[in-house]
């Protein structure tokens, strides 16, 4: 479609076959990633953004899954791609940041042996194990590790989390991936880790002009860091627009309370909880998954809302906005 | 760091044995039954008895016994076996490298078929070969080590006839020269394949029915260790890098997933002696293990001692080495120990 767009998701589902019924997971999923570009993904836990970042990588191979619509990349349809060639992009054009950098290291296995590994994936012919450590050496070096031989000779269980999330960013830089899923990268480390390690990551990507989908809980880091936005809920994508839009002017019902439970250090009131619960995707309910818990709730949310575009990479999934022209109705 | 670890093993290895030495060595005395009686058989006179238990030291308090044994024993002395009429070191030389062998072949089986299915189950859990391996595993370890004989024997012996029935070699064929006691390595040594054709045919039907149970139990360790390696983010951190697919199942996911599959893999062997028992007993083996038993049943007291000791040894050995291998495959205990 547009020029120079990475991936493309068109239209994703995502069904797993559970012993409690269908559970409809995605629901009619459509991103675009450009190169370079720098995306946020937001929404509550639960809302299918790992799952989304799996299916771009190939992941989901449980017999149980079942997946329909389209990811291109590059204009090619991955979903036709042999299995081979869709490996191939993996851990070379497309790489992903873990949650928890502990448990995403093998631990039996030293780092030295971990990044030989995904090194000897990149370049045009299979690296030399020297070769691969030079390079992983003088990548450590760039994530500010000053001894970088120590580290490769540490197996993971030595390593602080801090550190073991430099060595997973400088895996999957290693070798100039277009693109980066960072799942909530550094979660699980405390805040001024992750907050030094996102740096880390946000000058990184940006000197190796590597496209970046960021799924994340923490607004605050995705408004310093992104451009783009796509707000997810229930399986599909609630709103999209750039950071500045949707932070000035949040659409969706959602957009909204999801906003509002932040927490501020001055002004404004205590940040208001969410109402009720991500729905269960077995019985997800009809229409807008968010209905039951929207305070704008009509009798015609029961049925599938529309995507309502209002200009340029800006849209919002709301029947409040079948009338774009309408001045938006605030809370 | 790895030395100092063996020595202290070791050491304590030796404690075990010594303890194991002196405990059979007291519970082969007050077991019901009179050695000299039994050895003289039916015929046997009141006098000819008291004179019997008199020559082999039997009216001697028991520590006495027991001082006396140990003398021998530092002289290199265990005994004389009752049963055999030779040297308890004689016979356990002449039958413990059968056993041995038998062992030491039912242990390759285990792990080289045990191990890859494992990881084949635990890779494609609930596919067909994981069923297929869950079926095959579970009647490995439900039967007894004396119904896979037969029934080894029943098809390749009787029906197909391709295989010899009893016996380390077939008549006529002379041992190769010793150095392990073990005839296929022997006979490897001594570059003789005649005789290495001939000890593998006879070695296949017993080590094979001995093995049955424990390449069960290793199948279902491995798969059920592998498969939850699986579910680990290392492994999806292998797949989203695009490592290639059987390296993930048979390194990254394998070598964690082996230190509980070692460690069970020890005591398997360790029952092996058990079970080599009535496996030696069906293809008349001359092993260790059907000479264990005769000898408690002919209340053969040096020769138990001897056996049992020999046994504990051995056991002792497996688990030291489980402990060493562990230990190299996983790095928190190697380097934890040092740290201490």
């Amino acid at each position: 479609m547009s020029e120079g767009s990475l991936i493309e998701v068109e239209d994703l589902h995502v069904r797993f076959d559970l012993f409690e019924g269908l559970s409809h997971v995605l629901k009619g999923v459509g991103i675009t990633i450009r190169n370079g570009e720098r995306i946020g993904l937001v929404g509550e836990s639960g809302c299918g953004k790992s799952l989304l970042a799996r299916c771009i990588l190939g992941l989901l191979e449980q017999r149980n899954v079942r997946i329909e619509g389209a990811i291109r990349y590059h204009g090619r349809d991955l979903f036709a791609m042999r299995g081979s060639e869709w490996r191939d992009l993996r851990g070379r054009r497309i790489t992903m940041i873990f949650q928890d950098p502990t448990t995403a290291l093998n631990p039996v296995f030293t780092i030295a042996d971990q990044m030989v590994e995904v090194i000897q994936r990149g370049g045009n012919r299979k690296r030399k194990r020297e070769e691969a450590l030079d390079i992983a050496r003088e990548a450590l070096r760039r994530v500010f590790i000053d001894d970088p031989d120590r580290v490769l000779r540490s197996y993971p269980f030595q390593l602080s989390g801090g550190m073991a999330q430099r060595v997973i960013i400088t895996m999957a830089l290693a070798n100039d991936p277009e693109l980066v899923l960072a799942d909530e990268p550094g979660t699980s480390l405390d805040v001024t880790v992750q907050e030094q390690t996102l740096r880390l990551m946000a000058t990184l990507t940006q000197e190796a002009g590597a496209a970046v989908l960021l799924i994340a809980h923490n607004l605050g880091v995705v408004r310093e860091f992104c451009e783009r936005l796509y707000v997810m809920y229930g399986g599909t994508i609630v709103e999209e627009g750039s950071v500045e839009e949707i932070f000035n002017e949040p659409l969706h019902p959602y957009t909204q309370a999801l906003f509002g439970a932040v927490p501020r250090l001055w002004g404004g009131d205590l940040p208001k909880a969410i109402e009720g619960m991500v729905p269960d995707y077995t019985q997800a309910p009809e229409g807008c998954r968010f209905h039951p818990r929207c305070p704008h709730a009509k009798p015609e949310c029961k049925s599938a809302p529309p995507w309502v575009e209002l200009g340029k990479g800006r849209g919002v999934r709301c029947v409040l906005f079948e009338d774009a022209a309408r001045p938006v109705a605030h809370a | 760091m790895l030395r100092r670890y063996i020595i202290r093993r070791s050491v304590a290895a030796l404690i075990t044995l010594f303890g194991v030495s002196v405990l059979i060595f007291f519970l082969a005395r007050v077991m019901p039954g009179d050695p000299a009686m039994i050895a003289l058989g039916e015929t046997a006179t009141l006098e000819q008895v008291a004179a019997y238990r008199e020559r082999l030291g039997l009216n001697e308090p028991v520590l006495v016994q027991y001082l006396v044994y140990i003398e021998s024993v530092i002289h290199g002395d265990l005994g004389d076996s009752l049963y055999t009429r030779e040297t308890v070191l004689d016979d356990l030389a002449r039958t413990f490298p059968a056993t041995l062998e038998l062992i030491l072949f039912s242990t390759v089986l285990m792990i080289s078929i045990g191990i890859p299915l494992g990881v084949l189950a635990g890779r494609f859990r609930d596919g067909f070969i994981d069923n297929f391996t869950r079926v095959f595993s579970l009647i490995g370890v439900v039967t007894p080590s004396f119904v896979w004989a037969l029934f080894l024997l029943l098809v390749f012996a009787f029906h197909l006839n391709v295989l010899p029935t009893m016996g380390r070699l077939s008549e006529g064929v002379e041992p190769p020269a010793f150095v392990t006691g073990l005839y296929l390595v022997d006979s490897i040594v001594a570059g003789d394949w005649a005789t290495f054709r001939d000890a593998s045919a006879h070695i296949v039907m017993p080590g094979t029915a001995l093995a049955m149970a424990s390449i069960g139990q290793t199948t279902r360790m491995t798969r059920a260790n592998v498969g939850e390696s699986f579910d680990k983010t290392y492994i999806e951190f292998a797949r989203a890098y695009g490592f290639n697919e059987i390296r993930t199942a048979a390194v990254y996911a394998l070598r964690p997933a082996l230190i509980p599959v070692l460690t069970i893999m020890g005591l398997d062997i360790a029952i092996k002696f058990g079970s080599a028992f009535l496996v030696e007993t069906v293809f008349s083996w001359p092993g260790m293990a059907r000479y264990g038993v005769r000898v408690i049943l002919f209340k053969d007291l040096n020769a138990i001692v001897g056996t049992v000791t020999i046994i504990g040894f051995f056991f002792i050995v497996i688990n030291l080495i489980v402990d060493i291998v562990v230990s190299f495959i996983d790095p928190r205990i190697r380097l934890g120990a040092q740290t201490q």
